[in-house]
């Protein structure tokens, strides 16, 4: 088999139907008749819930029904607890999930007390405002801190207090590395949190037809399949009856796969009850508060070190925030434990948190899911260490990275898929050495120049800024580079599955059941079968999304689609080309080791007049007259599934230049490298794209995105005008370098991509901008993230002040 | 006036005149969108700042999510159904592709009105005029560069390559 597609630069099948307007998203089905919801939210972070009186809005033109918590009778229930606790020892956790609408009380803002059907949306949202809600309110708790605090208000009163889980995962015994290490530093770190901003909100359409007694649902969900699963159940009808489609989708990045959403729940028992479609689409004002947030952690760090810079042992105590209900169990928690151990050998490790439940909105994975916060305070230790010993930070690195022969290397704790924490492969300095060169990184400070460049023009650090300074005025700017580590764990289980089938045109149709959200599925799993069948990449037509077209799946999620679901494409595509095969050899006569395929057409090799296409070999393998053969099965097609062992781990160095300018605080990222590992590559298009965004996204993380929630539980940025969003301006060209270390898990080699470039930019930035202001501000550390430049600001003086100390 | 009581009005759409009597608090992207069924312009903010609701008024970029119908009464309106051309995909579209300009594509229309109507205007931009012109508009899949990137193929005459 030639390989002509699989690592090529393919451009995208998928691109014209969205570039032209033609590409179907949930809310471009319009269905006649269609009714449109709308939320009665609570304004309160946390109150009791005295009564809803509807009254005024149920006399509204237009309106056909308000539903509250009471009209839901026995379909009321909290949704499911996605993933259990894994097996940890000693383990605490207590599974409070969401429930589709408020009954007793309310738990966060923007909770959903009651849902308005009408005519047309506009009409739904006067009568949102004709809906009075009588609420009793009560004292809140927003911040992690306080809710686990002695005294704090409870927010499921039946556990007495706030705490959700709390776990202790240990590793050797760090107490015995401590008392042995030259330098013990500890320090604390938070990190907040922030959304995931997709630019699509949500969206459901529920069509009930009671007719054929089918229910069809669009949904903007990364996982239609256990959807469908889940509403059938509680509907009491038979996964035949139901029909869930995600259809194309404006990006996902983990809050699109939270099951289930009370809209998810409610949308398609209203349709039934009024046998009518129902249309929900969140506006961005509600997604500030419907749609799930991640990354508030604190965190109590020790790193011991030997005076040569060598890892004796990591300590770290944590709590994190999961918002008013924990629906994802400990995945997060758990991801951050884990993710924390990078690329290193960390010999002796002792990791314990606390999960608390907090009057804000519900917290899930977001691109990276739990591991920026791992690479962050690891990242942090070792530059904070470095700069104690005198070390140079790549170096560090380099001293504590596993040896490539070290794998698989088996961390002794246990991962999110509940499987030990054993990395599959790995060779890290390669990366680390591209990443210095690319950067042009120098040990004991940053370069001034593009590497090859050599100007000393700016050396000592001080630039100018010519494009936006007003006039002619010459503005000190200050240089500082950055270099860090990380992995991932990508490309978890269960499984996943596809259908491969060659119709009687010749050409070749893929089902799977994953969703797909921008991530060019259509593209690279279509490359993978045309490898195999030999034709022509747009000539295999990909559908996913889709619960009618493939029964089995999960969903989209932890970076493994391409791994897990391209592996399954490959095993299907590997079986159909065995039945092509078979059968051409039947026809032609001829030992299947004499066959070729190649352009559609299977040919026998040194006869060139002796050959059959693909479009009639299959119309023969489904005869219209005759018997099939025993043993065989008609047509040519397969299904397959792949479900790997556990995870494959994909690492990375990212680097970047920053320059500060130190009176304002605003920082410029000059140049940014990306060295990554995702094992072998299907299309470098794609995974280049994939690695932007994540870095792009970083960006916002670490420097414009920040929730500001004051202790009440009220948001107070909850747009787009004032959450900012990296522009164009502010995401610099990213340089990209792949290392290849191909997976031993799946056949492909493939590790997962979808979250990388978002993991290590906090630590990132935190090093490169401490590395700018290492003169101007001595002693400047940053620990909390999102690092706005205000915050920026006052640590710049504080530190000018000599109060940089504070915290070792 | 009532905000329910219908107005009627008259557009031109990607060359096509529609006559429809709509509410005056109809936002223009929902008239596009529900009335007209052109359902490429999307809706990502509803308050102005994220520009996938972009389309061309009169040949210039506006926020349809910030104009109601009734303000377009008379106007020539571009939407991203009117780009492609008999032969194909207009240029700035076949670079989008070529360069891996989209993912999930959401965003798109919104950007290729706004870099429109921006080539028009600056045919030969520099790279920081380009991103300038695109910090109009939220992408949270692609972190820009491979839309800066194919602009400027689309720019310098080489996105339209067959
Ligand atoms: S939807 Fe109009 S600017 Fe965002
Ligand atoms: S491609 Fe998804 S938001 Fe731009």
């Amino acid at each position: 088999m030639s390989s002509r597609y699989f690592g090529a630069r393919i451009r995208r099948n998928e691109d014209e139907a969205l570039l032209t307007g033609r590409a179907t998203f949930v809310d471009d089905v319009q269905l006649p008749g269609t009714l449109h919801a709308a939320f009665v939210r609570s304004d309160l972070a946390h109150g009791l819930l005295r009564g809803v009186d509807a009254a005024a809005a149920l006399e509204r033109p237009g309106v056909m029904g308000v539903f509250t918590a009471a009209d839901l009778g026995e379909y009321w229930q909290p949704g499911p607890l996605l993933v259990p606790p894994a097996p940890i020892e000693g383990l605490t956790f207590h599974a409070r999930t969401q429930v589709p609408l408020a009954r007793e009380k309310v738990r966060h803002v923007g909770e959903p007390i009651a849902v308005v059907v009408a005519e047309s949306r506009y009409v739904a949202e006067d009568a949102v405002e004709d809906v009075i809600v009588d609420l009793e309110p009560l004292e809140a708790v927003a911040d992690v801190r306080a809710a686990l605090a002695e005294g704090a208000p409870v927010i499921h009163e039946d556990l007495g207090s706030n705490l959700a889980a709390h776990a202790v995962q240990t590793k050797g015994d760090y107490d015995a590395a401590r008392a042995t290490a030259d330098l013990v530093l500890g320090r604390d770190f938070t990190y907040d949190r922030g959304v995931s901003a997709a630019m699509e909100n949500r969206g459901v359409l529920a069509q009930w037809d009671e007719r054929s007694a089918q229910l069809t649902v669009w949904d903007t969900t990364q996982a239609p399949i256990p959807i469908r699963n889940g509403l059938a159940s509680m509907l009491g009808l038979s996964e035949s009856q139901v029909r869930v489609v995600a259809p194309f989708i404006g990006g996902g990045f983990g809050p699109k796969i939270m099951m289930f959403y009370p809209d998810e729940v409610l949308l398609p028992w209203i349709s039934m009850r009024l046998d009518r479609p129902v249309k929900w689409i969140e506006d961005r004002f509600e997604n500030f508060f419907s749609t799930t947030q991640e990354r508030g952690q604190l965190h109590e760090a020790e790193i011991a070190l030997s005076s040569d810079g060598r890892i004796l042992g990591v300590k770290d105590v944590f709590v994190h925030d999961t918002g008013a209900y924990d629906p994802y169990g400990l995945t997060l928690p758990i991801n951050t434990q884990c993710t924390l151990l990078g690329p290193y050998d960390v010999p002796n490790y002792y990791s314990e948190f606390r999960v608390a439940f907090t009057n804000r909105p519900i917290v899930t994975p977001i691109r990276g899911a739990g591991r920026q916060q791992g690479v962050f305070i690891m990242e942090r230790l070792l530059d904070l260490g470095a700069r104690e010993l005198g070390l140079d930070r790549a170096e560090i690195r380099r001293r504590n990275f596993l040896s490539p022969d070290a794998f698989p290397h088996d961390h002794e704790i246990l991962f999110q898929d509940f499987a030990p924490l054993v990395y599959d492969s790995g060779d890290y300095e390669p990366a680390l050495d591209k990443a210095i060169e690319l950067i042009g990184y120098e040990p004991e400070g940053p370069v001034q120049s593009e590497p090859g460049g050599a100007s000393p023009a700016e050396d000592g650090g001080e630039g100018t800024d010519g494009e936006d300074g007003e006039g002619s005025s010459r503005r000190k700017r200050l240089r500082g580079t950055g270099i860090v580590s990380y992995i991932e764990g990508t490309g978890i289980g269960p499984y996943e599955g596809a259908r491969v089938r060659v119709e009687a045109s010749g050409k070749v149709c893929l089902v799977t059941g994953v969703g797909t959200q921008g991530q060019g599925h259509f593209t690279s799993f279509a490359q993978i079968v045309a490898d195999q069948l030999g034709v022509g990449v747009t000539d295999v037509r990909v559908v996913t999304g889709d619960t009618r077209e493939f029964h089995w799946g999960t969903g989209t999620f932890a970076s493994r689609g391409a791994v897990v679901a391209g592996n399954a494409c490959h095993a299907a595509a590997v079986a159909v080309r065995e039945k092509i095969l078979r059968k051409a050899s039947e026809i032609l006569e001829v030992a299947e080791e004499d066959l070729m395929l190649t352009e559609g057409v299977v040919r026998v090799q040194g006869v060139p007049d002796l050959s059959i296409g693909l479009g009639e070999l299959a119309l023969r393998s489904n005869p219209l007259r005759g018997a099939v053969e025993p043993g065989t099965e008609p047509g040519l097609e397969a299904t397959s599934y792949f479900g790997p062992r556990r995870g494959a781990t994909a690492s990375g160095v990212h680097a970047m230049v920053v320059s500060v300018d130190p009176e304002t605080a605003m920082v410029e990222i000059e140049r940014y490298v990306v060295v990554h590992d995702c094992g072998t590559v299907i299309n470098p298009l794609i995974v280049e794209g994939q690695i932007h965004g994540g870095v792009a996204h970083g960006i916002g993380n670490a420097f414009y995105e920040e929730l500001d929630c004051d202790s009440e539980g009220q948001l107070h940025n909850a747009s787009f005008m004032d959450y900012l969003l990296p522009t164009a301006t502010d995401v610099p060209p990213i340089r990209t370098a792949h290392i290849e270390t191909p997976s031993p898990l799946n056949p492909l080699g493939i590790k997962g991509v979808g979250e990388a470039g978002a993991i290590p930019v906090a630590a990132l930035f935190a090093q490169a901008v401490e590395d700018a202001l290492k003169e101007w501000a001595p002693g400047l550390e940053v620990r909390d993230i999102p690092l706005s430049p205000n915050r920026l600001f006052a640590l710049i003086e504080e530190a000018r002040a000599g109060g940089g100390e504070e915290g070792a | 006036m009532d905000a329910t009581q219908a107005v009627a009005i008259r557009v031109t759409v990607n060359g096509e005149r529609y006559e429809r009597s709509v509410e005056p608090r109809l936002l223009l992207s929902d008239f596009l969108r529900q009335e007209l069924g052109l359902s490429g312009t999307h809706v990502g903010c509803e308050h102005g700042v994220c520009g996938a609701c972009t389309v061309l008024l009169d040949g210039q970029p506006v926020r349809a999510c910030l104009v109601f119908a009734v303000q377009a009464d008379g106007s020539s309106i571009g939407t991203v159904e009117g780009l492609e051309r008999d032969d194909g995909l207009h240029p700035l579209q076949a670079a989008f592709k070529e360069a891996h300009g989209l993912q999930c594509g959401f965003c798109t229309p919104g950007i290729l009105m706004t870099m429109v109507a921006f080539l028009d205007e600056v045919p030969d931009p520099t790279e920081l005029e380009v991103r300038e012109a695109l910090s109009g508009n939220l992408c949270r899949c692609t972190g820009y560069q491979k839309i800066v990137e194919a602009v400027e193929a689309a720019a310098a005459g080489l996105g339209g390559k067959p």
